[in-house]
């Protein structure tokens, strides 16, 4: 909720300081700046470049604030690092009372450190001053009753901490934490635990980037970040152009041929919805959990999609141009060659980025079930130990490069089918 | 009847009848007989529905009519053939190839060399007036040059007949009389026999040596007439033959026509 509602501040500020500093400097030439109705226009809502550079630089900037990074300057408070004292009021089976003073250390907890030492002796009477370490955003029990005399003897009991009434079941908060009491009377002692994420849930942006580093030289699990990857692009690769091969011949098929269209359109629709994530048990069952299982499934993914738009491209032809073509004395297979398949391209080339965005979700999905190597198996082995930060790494990798496949593929398109939209 | 007796263009009783899917059937064309000689140029109007697509699209081959026949130089019409050329009103063009590889479609399909083809293309594209633009790609052309490119690739293949349905439909005014021009000029100089279908009564006056009128429910022959206009247009500029003195009532007597029909039409409809 706090994330939440810092997000939208930054996101209210960012727009009015932007529009007070640029307003006044934004070019009044452009076409758009003289058009006088812009809100309903889509062709007038351009994405607004400082707009997303501030979106980004705000996602990290957030993430930085809340892992206590040292890229970012501003933090929201982190949890107590250091020493701190408190004291503790016991009464003993003769219903004396006596104080004593627990020195606590505070440290992340990958640090090895030891208790602190007992400082100004300040303890009265039988209760006896302790010592005790605890781990940034963990709690430490304290046996307070240990070193005291007739700590041992029913009717022990702590009744106070810093001065403050306590009793099972209830906390005191004292200085940089919290006092709890159990139901059986012993102390616990929480330091304060801040608003930052512990590493183990979210670590530093550098964290991940050394994590980057680290495994792009040394690997992960005796596997390279480069076969990682390579092994998922490869499947990829693999299964759309399987899925190709045969799914466009069987989509020019179906749009050409009646008999063809109604064998095989009850297969096709019913294939279509079934999302390949929902095939991964039967085929490994079917062809098992290594290459072949997995090349099965990603042309599954890709086949009814290349199917449906090749069909669509041979359905969306122009008949005057079929027409045109016969009346220039084209032959049913030049028809095929010059008219039908150029004219499909585009659809297919559309099919094609969403059987490539399919797919890539799905390698990653089917590498989670089982793969020896691949991005996903990296991120699920990660996430056995715990390794949030090479976890975050591959999701940010896996989305790096399907949002780069996308790019390319659009790329490709704009060089093969520059035609795309404008008969 | 002799081998030269036999005329170019023969449409000999044709009849269309589409039979809808609730059991009605359509009588789109009803005995429709017609003859064309050589290098003659026709226009056809009729009101919506009177079936003169159908017409064309018989004579092209895409339709078998249900009775009657096509007979073009002495050959049965059973199929698309590239002597009879089409010009398409639009979206005919291939989007995928350049100007030049449009013009030259026919040629390529015949198995025309590429030298060969390059010369008809170059040839045909200068008669146009789009000599500068054989590597642009057809979509970059407003819709005037498109129709031009229309208009080469048809004549690349040199064929007997030329079918025109409402080749100029989608053109704005300015453009669309350049264009009728254009299509005189062509007409002159290779000879050929054109059929245009169009639904400007103007159009079918400056572009018809014949004026089909049609009727429609069934799809008939209703009036022809020979004109004179096409011929004069060839030399002079249309906006001339416009003032001519038969020019004016012609046009009224054609207009109120197709109007009475259209009337009947939504008589009939009420």
């Amino acid at each position: 909720m706090l994330i939440l509602a810092i997000y939208v501040s930054i996101f209210v500020a960012a727009y009015v300081i932007y529009n007070t500093v640029a307003g006044g400097m934004r070019s009044r030439d452009g076409y758009n700046a003289r058009k006088t109705v812009t809100f309903g226009d889509e062709s007038a809502v351009t994405p607004n470049r400082a707009a997303s550079i501030i979106s980004v630089i705000s996602i990290f900037l957030i993430w930085g604030a809340f892992t206590g990074s040292t890229l970012t300057p501003v933090h929201v408070p982190g949890p107590f690092i250091g020493d701190t004292s408190f004291t503790y009021t016991a009464t003993n089976a003769q219903n004396q009372t006596a104080d004593a003073t627990v020195y606590v250390r505070v440290r992340p907890i990958s640090d090895t450190f030891t208790k602190p030492e007992l400082g100004k002796q300040t303890q009265t009477g039988f209760a006896k001053d302790d010592a005790m370490k605890v781990g940034a955003w963990r709690s430490g029990l304290l046996r307070a009753q240990n070193n005291d005399e007739g700590g041992k003897i029913k009717g022990y009991r702590v009744t106070a901490i810093d001065g403050q009434p306590i009793a099972p079941k209830q906390s005191v908060e004292v200085t940089d934490g919290v006092v709890n009491m159990t139901a059986k009377g012993s102390l616990s002692f929480v330091p304060y635990q801040g608003w930052q994420m512990e590493p183990i849930w979210l670590p530093a942006p550098e964290a991940v980037v050394r994590r980057l580093i680290e495994i792009s030289r040394d690997g992960y699990q005796n596997v390279t970040l480069l076969e990682n990857v390579g092994w998922s692009l490869f499947r990829v690769i693999m299964g759309f152009v399987l899925g190709s091969l045969v799914g466009i011949p069987l989509g020019y098929a179906m749009g050409l041929n009646n008999w063809f269209r109604g064998w095989f359109d009850p297969i096709v629709e019913f294939m279509r919805p079934i999302p390949p994530l929902a095939l991964i048990p039967l085929i490994i069952i079917w062809f098992g959990i290594w290459e072949k299982g997995k090349i099965s499934l990603l042309f599954l993914a890709a086949l009814w999609i290349m199917t449906i738009s090749a069909r669509a491209g041979v359905s969306g032809v122009n008949i005057t141009k079929v027409h045109a073509a016969y009346s220039l004395g084209a032959s049913k297979f030049q028809l095929l060659t010059r008219v039908i398949i150029p004219n499909s391209l585009p659809e297919i080339f559309t099919g094609a980025r969403v059987a490539m965005g399919v797919c890539w979700g799905t390698v990653v999905a089917a590498e989670l079930v089982a793969a020896e190597k691949g991005a996903g198996k990296m991120i699920i082995a990660a996430s056995k130990f715990q390794q949030t930060d090479i976890v975050i790494m591959g999701i940010i990798l896996i989305g790096i490069i399907g949002y780069g496949i996308d790019i390319l593929m659009r790329k490709a398109e704009d060089v093969l089918v520059p035609w795309k939209g404008k008969s | 009847m002799t081998e030269t007796e036999q005329p170019f263009l023969h449409i000999d009783q044709v009849s269309m009848t589409f039979s809808l899917p609730n059991g009605a059937s359509i009588e789109a064309l009803k005995d429709v007989s017609l003859t064309l000689a050589e290098g003659e140029l026709m226009s056809v109007l009729g009101p919506s529905g009177c079936g003169k697509t159908t017409l064309l699209n018989i004579i092209a081959g895409f339709l078998a009519p249900t009775s009657g026949q096509v007979v073009l130089n002495g050959n049965q019409v059973t199929g698309p053939g590239p002597e009879r050329g089409m010009v398409f009103q639009q979206g005919a063009l291939f989007e995928w190839m350049s100007v030049r590889k449009n013009v030259g479609f026919g040629p390529a399909m015949k198995g025309v060399s590429a030298a060969e083809t390059r010369d008809i293309v170059d040839g045909l594209l200068e008669t146009v007036g789009l000599h500068d633009f054989g590597e642009k790609a057809v979509y970059e052309l407003s819709g005037g040059m498109q129709q031009r490119v229309a208009l080469a690739r048809c004549l690349a293949n040199d064929p007997d007949v030329i079918l025109m349905d409402e080749p100029l439909g989608a053109l704005d005014a300015l453009t669309r009389e350049k264009m009728q021009g254009l299509v005189l000029k062509l007409w002159k100089e290779t000879g050929k026999t054109i059929i245009l279908i169009t639904h400007s009564v103007e159009e079918a006056l400056l572009l018809g040596e014949r004026l089909l009128v049609m009727a429609p429910r069934p799809g008939r022959i209703h009036k022809e007439y020979r004109l004179p206009f096409a011929d004069m247009g060839v030399d002079a500029d249309l906006r001339e033959v416009k003032k001519h003195t038969d020019y004016e009532p012609m046009r009224e007597e054609i207009l109120s026509m197709i109007w009475e029909m259209e009337e009947e039409i939504m008589g009939k409809k009420e």
